[in-house]
């Protein structure tokens, strides 16, 4: 169920803008590592990058001992790696049931597939809308679903792309709760996050990423702390307070 | 369990209907309508099939209809077919279709929304100057197909029982498309065809299967289509309008639905028949039927299915929230916030 997500000396630059240099980010087996970073840091393409949605100019990408670099979404799913979007990315004309029963399931078929989504959709608590349109559903709820649909195939890693951006606080907390649940099972996560309570409360490691490097990485508390870091990030000194 | 006992009395209704038809209205004319009416029924369910499950709007099926046109023509004549044994070469008028698919699929495939569409019209083009030009399909003068020695008075009955026997069967498979896990990734893909990818649907062979599947169907109704007829010649077997009378059927009735093509269909090629044979001029059915799609791309571009079923889903929300306050107070809105 557990592994380790790394990304090795990623580059990549769009025309003149060079969104990512030499970043390395480990995402340890069975932890819960946040990725942090002022708006254009390079969070989301790293995450593309290691998930399959763009390619890096230069650089690795293992999974466990495994090369992954440059392989289609499809494949790095396969293999267990699952990640949800920024802005999320549902099938709205399908029901929400439906948008359980699209990724591919290895081992389970017809009523075992189904049961298994309904479950997750419990799991997530959002399961009495399993009916409904999925572009019918709240910003939090699309939130969940994208959730339920990429924890379907059971993957070892999941990417979750600011779980708590645009939600409201009651649903972040049921969120995190969940991420919890999901980590305590053996799962390993990365998260991009702006929520710093959510990202302090909830990861075991946090890195920081400033102009495509990164400029930190160490426990939440190091982090919190660290001058390079409230000065690129956060914009105050260490006295600012 | 309402919902589902209407659908199948109203299959049942519909199905007497279709069955009792040529008998009730006996005049040939009558039964020629309806033979080209079920015609464009499986043709406009072909076509959405594909079309209306994947997003990729093809204009470019009269390619198939007019591949599986010209084979039946073609092969009635060299192997010197006569009467119903003919009807036996529609499977392989859909085989030459659907393989006709497979390299144009293969190619067009590669990308998406408004270039596919222009591939599409682009390989329409390319087959409608092949069938003029080529000595295959006859040139510009076309291909005559043998005509059956049967009572005039009943001559459309067996076309017309046929069609509606290969209309039955597409909507059939178009039920079951839908209801499959091939058709759930079918409609994944025309949602957000990238993500779809990302879970592990093999977009490509997907969006081919149901291609080829589609191309089968309108190359079997090209076959009925053109032995109906008894002449294959290009302009006509190769039509642009028909496809544009395909899209605006499918358009109609609800674009992706199983019924909503059906409906266009029904209501509107009897309209165009029935238009073409009273005016004098010929193109002012044409030009209604522009004016059609315009309106309806314009006001109803979910079609009359959807747009009815949302209308009909909001009165009886609308109702449910008078019957939960019944002093007519404003009733409590159902919670629709975050909370899971």
């Amino acid at each position: 169920m557990s592994a380790t997500l790394r990304a090795e000396g990623v580059t990549r630059s769009f025309g003149g803008v060079q969104a990512l240099s030499d970043c390395t980010l480990t995402a340890a087996a069975g932890r819960i590592t946040g990725l942090i970073g002022p708006n254009g840091s390079g969070k989301t393409t790293l995450f593309n990058i290691m998930t399959g949605y763009e390619k890096a100019e230069g650089g690795q990408v293992y999974l466990d001992d495994s090369r992954i670099t440059g392989a289609p979404p499809r494949r790095v799913y396969a293999l267990g790696v699952g990640r949800t979007f920024q802005l999320t990315r549902i099938f709205p004309r399908l029901t929400v049931l439906e948008n359980m029963l699209v990724p591919a399931q290895k081992g389970r078929s017809g009523r075992a597939h189904r049961d298994h989504a309904m479950e997750l959709l419990g799991f997530t608590g959002i399961a009495a809308h399993a009916g409904a349109l999925a572009g019918t559903l709240s910003y939090g709820q699309r939130k969940l679903l994208e959730l339920s649909y990429v924890l379907v195939s059971d993957p070892a890693v999941v990417l979750l792309d600011e779980p708590a951006g645009g939600v409201n606080p009651s649903l972040i907390h049921h969120i995190a709760d969940r991420i919890r649940d999901l980590n305590k099972a053996g799962r390993t996560f990365l998260i991009v996050e702006h929520n710093m309570d959510f990202v302090m409360g909830l990861c075991d490691r946090v890195t920081v990423l400033d102009s495509g490097s990164v400029v930190a990485s160490g426990p939440p508390d190091e982090i919190r702390a660290n001058p390079r870091v409230l000065d690129a990030y956060l914009g105050t000194g260490p006295g600012d307070d | 369990m309402n919902r589902r006992l209407l659908t199948v009395g109203a299959l049942l209704a519909l199905a007497v209907v279709v069955a009792v038809f040529p008998l009730v209205f006996t005049n040939p004319i009558a039964s020629q309508y309806g033979v080209i009416t079920l015609i464009f029924v499986i043709v406009a369910s072909a076509w959405n099939l594909f079309s209306g499950y994947s997003g990729y709007l093809s204009l470019g099926h009269a390619i198939f209809y007019g591949t599986g046109a010209y084979f039946l023509a073609v092969a009635a004549k060299d192997w010197n077919l006569t009467a119903g044994a003919i009807f036996w070469l529609l499977p392989l008028a859909g085989l030459a279709a659907a393989i006709i698919a497979v390299p144009l699929g293969l190619v067009a495939l590669r990308v998406r929304r408004h270039t596919f569409v222009v591939i599409t019209i682009a390989f329409f083009f390319i087959a409608q100057l092949s069938a003029s030009n080529l000595s295959v399909t006859g040139g510009s003068s076309g291909v005559l197909v043998p005509v059956p020695n049967w009572d005039p008075a009943t001559y459309n009955n067996p076309f017309y029982y046929l069609a509606a026997l290969l209309a039955a069967g597409t909507l059939a498979v178009s039920w079951l498309i839908r209801r499959s896990r091939f058709g759930l990734q079918l409609r994944a893909i025309r949602d957000d065809e990238d993500r779809a990818a990302g879970l592990g649907v093999r977009a490509m062979p997907v969006k081919l299967t149901a291609l080829v599947a589609s191309a089968f169907i309108t190359g079997m109704a090209g076959g009925l289509w053109v032995y109906f007829i008894g002449q294959a010649i290009p302009q006509f077997v190769f039509d642009p309008l028909f496809d544009l009378a395909v899209v605006l059927m499918a358009f109609f009735g609800g674009l992706g639905t199983i019924a909503g093509p059906v409906l266009g269909a029904l209501v509107l090629e009897p309209t165009q028949q029935y238009l073409t044979s009273t005016e004098t001029n010929g193109y002012q059915s044409q030009i209604l039927f522009g004016v059609l799609f315009l309106l309806v791309i314009l006001f109803l571009p979910r079609g009359v299915l959807p747009t009815g079923a949302e209308y009909l889903a909001r009165a009886r929300a609308r109702l449910a929230q008078r019957r939960a306050a019944p002093g007519g107070g404003p009733a409590s809105q159902p919670a629709t916030g975050d909370a899971a």
